[in-house]
Formats: structure tokens, sequence, C-alpha cells
């Protein structure tokens, strides 16, 4: 489980982040979601320690990370996976390199159990066969599969996930939102999705934190989310013609 | 450089210098390096400095052309210049041109891909597994570039010396080998080390910093390579009031 408690953030005069607090449960898909602008991403890199709150803690399990100093937090980050916006997969290694890199970092495998782990962490993603492609052979969807699968390599207890959709078609936005929800019912993970994609809100949200210029909203499930009587969430929600015919029917 | 962003870099060097997470992959990293920085950039360096070799023959011949002085110091002029100054510093400056650039863009575009972010998020100590190979493999393999140059500039004298009869193969080689003093070597050495180290830091520091994207990559790869030059000039004068 994760704890957020009252995470303050700022750039320059810029307040972002305007004492969140919430708790991510393992096991369930934890979704972060509101506007562009909203904190989202500046959440979730608060969470990780890509930026220092001015104010407030991120507790692992009880450990309180924001206080930690370099080394402790990297036996923290041993236990994340993660998955960038834009895959950040490493442009001059294949897939097998890029997921194998964490395993030649940390572990002491043999190259075998090495291969046989990075071939497992592909089938999961429905990549077989895929090892020696370069990330740039690689379409949007199947860059997106390798993260996750470099991201689940070490076998996390945690699991980030920054706009999973962004750039995909529906059918693969689907596919990889699945294959989150899979994954954090597979491995107990603590999986964190940052979006404002209202299908994944719909199909994957267990619970969700809707964030608006900075402020936590509401907090729910997405059985929960289309009954709100609060303006922005519906604001949010609702603001495409689809989601709007499709209202009643929730 | 302003003081925060000396501060900064100094900052930078102290996190490049962590105990590495793995010294095989760092190994592995080092070897990569040096070879991209030396011998990829051996071909330069040997056309660079033979002609620079020749072209100051030429010019040495022009300006001493007077009855009382011997065509000797030719040879003595053209191996003095190149070991101390034209081998080190011409070949730095080109190399912070050809590597510092590479370096600057390659790490400024995985900043603005996130995939420093993701190597922090794995926990591993990104400056160190980014720089310090290149720098190693910098301080490694500048100094040996160097060597080199100078051995090519030399030669480089002696064939345009006596291609265009401005010397004789005789007066050069007289030249060359007369009153020669070791330590002269010691000082390029000393400098090729310093060089190494700014052609691989300072670009390192300009890409590890970029924010935003393409733009900002091209800029920060443009300003690695004149803050190294600039670096590498003052660097090269202070390096000669202390030894010489």
């Amino acid at each position: 489980m994760i704890e957020i408690k009252d995470i303050y953030k700022s750039f320059g005069s810029n307040d972002v982040l305007k004492g969140i607090s919430g708790k991510f449960e393992a096991g369930v898909t934890n979704l972060i979601i509101g506007g562009s602008g909203s904190g989202k991403t500046t959440l979730l890199k608060c969470m990780i320690g890509l930026h220092h709150p001015e104010q407030g803690s991120v507790d692992y399990d009880g450990r309180e990370f924001t206080g930690m100093n370099f080394e402790e937090k990297i036996e923290i980050r041993k236990e994340i996976g993660m998955l960038f916006q834009g895959s950040a997969l490493f442009d001059s290694m294949t897939v097998e390199e890029n997921i194998m890199f964490p395993l030649n970092m940390f572990t002491e495998q043999s190259r075998k159990e090495k291969v046989e782990r990075v071939n497992f962490c592909l089938e999961r993603v429905n990549l077989e066969g895929k090892n020696k492609l370069f990330p740039a052979e690689l379409s949007g969807g199947m860059k997106k599969r390798v993260g996750i699968a470099r991201a689940i390599a070490m076998n996390p207890k945690y699991l980030f996930v920054d706009e999973p959709n962004s750039g995909l078609d529906p059918k693969t936005s689907i596919v990889i939102d699945e294959l989150i929800k899979e994954l954090t019912e597979e491995y107990n993970a603590t999986t964190i999705v940052v979006t404002h994609d209202m299908n994944s809100v719909m199909g994957i949200g267990d619970y969700i934190l809707f964030l608006h210029e900075g402020k936590k909203f509401w907090e729910g499930s997405n059985k929960e989310i289309a009954h709100t009587d609060i303006q922005e969430l519906n604001d949010f929600v609702f603001a495409s013609r689809f989601m709007k015919a499709a209202k009643g029917k929730f | 450089m302003n003081f925060t962003n000396f501060g900064r870099y100094l900052l930078l060097l102290k996190a490049v210098f962590r105990r590495p997470e793995k010294f095989k992959i760092y190994l592995q990293a080092i070897f990569k390096q040096m070879d991209f920085i030396g011998v990829g950039s051996l071909g330069l360096i040997s056309i660079i400095s033979t002609f620079i070799g020749a072209v100051m023959t030429l010019q040495i011949a022009f300006q001493l052309v007077n009855d009382f002085i011997p065509k000797t110091i030719i040879g003595s002029v053209n191996r003095d210049s190149s070991i101390l100054e034209l081998s080190p510093t011409i070949s730095a400056i080109v190399l912070a041109g050809k590597i510092g650039s590479a370096i600057s863009s390659e790490i400024g575009t995985m900043r603005v891909t996130e995939q420093i972010d993701a190597l922090e998020i794995m926990g591993i100590n990104s400056p160190g597994y980014l720089i310090l190979p290149k720098i190693i493999a910098g301080i490694t393999m500048v100094p040996l570039l160097v060597i080199i140059s100078m051995f090519l500039s030399i030669t480089g004298g002696y064939i345009g010396g006596t291609l265009s009869g401005a010397v004789s193969p005789a007066e050069y080689i007289q030249g060359i080998t007369t009153d020669f003093n070791p330590y002269t070597i010691t000082v390029a050495l000393v400098k090729a080390f310093v060089f190494g180290f700014i052609i691989t830091s300072v670009p390192a520091y300009e890409g590890f910093y970029v924010k935003g994207g393409a733009l900002e990559v091209a800029q920060a790869s443009t300003r690695a390579v004149v803050v190294s030059c600039i670096t590498i000039l003052a660097c090269d004068y202070l390096v000669t009031q202390l030894l010489l």
C-alpha cells in the first residue's frame, strides 16, 4: 500500500499540488485522473521521487520515502516498476537488452536465467520473439508493452503507469488497460495509473482519485463516478458527446 | 558558466563519482566509450595533425628566411609547437566539436525522452552510469590521441617541408632531434588529460540538465561545444603558466 499525506508542490509561483492525500491499496488498479494541468503527473513524480514535494510525505508500506537518503531510496526503487508516457525505452538497446537491464544491474542471475526471464516477460505482454528488435522498429503499442515488460522484470511491488493510452488507438488502449489490470492482480502490486482516458476510468478504475486545479476533489470507484453531483467531476467525465449520451446507462 | 552553473556542475560531478552499482556493466560502457572517443576520432585527428604540421613548416620557413638563422630551426620550432600547443589544443578543440556535441545530444535526448528518469526509477545512479564511462574514456583516450597527433604533426612537417623544398630532409631531422626537452611531452600529456576531462564532463553537464524538446537539445549541444572550447583555452593558459 502507498499512502500520500498532504502533498504540496509548486514550481516558482505556480502552486501545482495543494495538499493531496490518499491511500492506494495493493492488488487493485488505482487511477489518478484530472484534466490537463491538474497536477496528475507532478503527483506521480512526487511519489516516485523525481520531484521533491515542499511538504507532505509518501509512505511505501509504512516506509517514509520522502525523508530517505539516496541509498535508502534505491532499496525502495528496486521494488518499483514504471511505464512512462513515451515508454522511455533505451534507444541504443534491443528489446531484450532493455528488459534485461535491471536484471543485469541488480541481480546475480546467469545469462540463461536472465534470458528466460526476458522471454517470460515478453510472453506475458504478447511479444514473443521480438527480443532482437530495437525500439525504433516498434509501433507505439509495442513500445508500451515492452515498457510494461521491463517494468515487471524485477517482480515489482509497486507499479506506476503514466498515461498508458496516449497516442494509441482505442483497441490497443483496451489491450494495455487489461494487461495492467491482470498484472496488478497477478503480482498483487500496488498499481497507480495516471490517465485522462475515460475508457480506462470506466474499464479498470477500482479506486479513482480525481484532481482539479491541484486539489483532490473526489475519490471513489468507477461504479460511483457517474453518480456524483460534483460539477467539476461531471464536467470532466461527461465532456464528450458519447459520454453525455451514455450518462443514464451507467 | 556562471556561478550557479558551476555549482551545479560540481554537484553533478559529485554524483558521477559515487560508487558504481556494478563494475562489470560500467567496464563494458567504458570500453564502448573508448572505442567511440579514441578509435572513432583517430581518422579525423590524423588528417588534421598531418596538415597542421605541414602548414606550420611552410609558415615557419616563410617567416624565418634569414641567412643568420639555420634552417634546422624550422624542425625544432615545429616540434616544440606541435608538442606543447598545436597537438593538445587543436586536437582538444576538434574533439570538443565532434565528441562534445555527440555526448550532449545523446544525454539531452535521453533526458527529454524520460530515459534518464527511467534509470533513476530503477534505482540506478544515472549521472554515474551515463557520465563516468565517458569521463574515464576521455581522460585515457585523449592523451593517446594527442601522442599520435604529435607524431603525425611532426611527420606532416617533414612531408610538407621536403615536398615544397622549404627545408631539406636532413636539416629537418637535425632540427627535430636537436635540444629536445622531454619535459614538453609531460606538459602536453597533462594538458591532454585536463582537456579530456573537459571535453566529456562539460557536454555531459549541458545535456543532463536539458529541459524541453528537440530545440533545447540542439541549443544545449551548441552551448556544450562553445563552453568546452572556452574552458579548454582557459585551462590551456593555466596549465602552461603552472608547468612552464
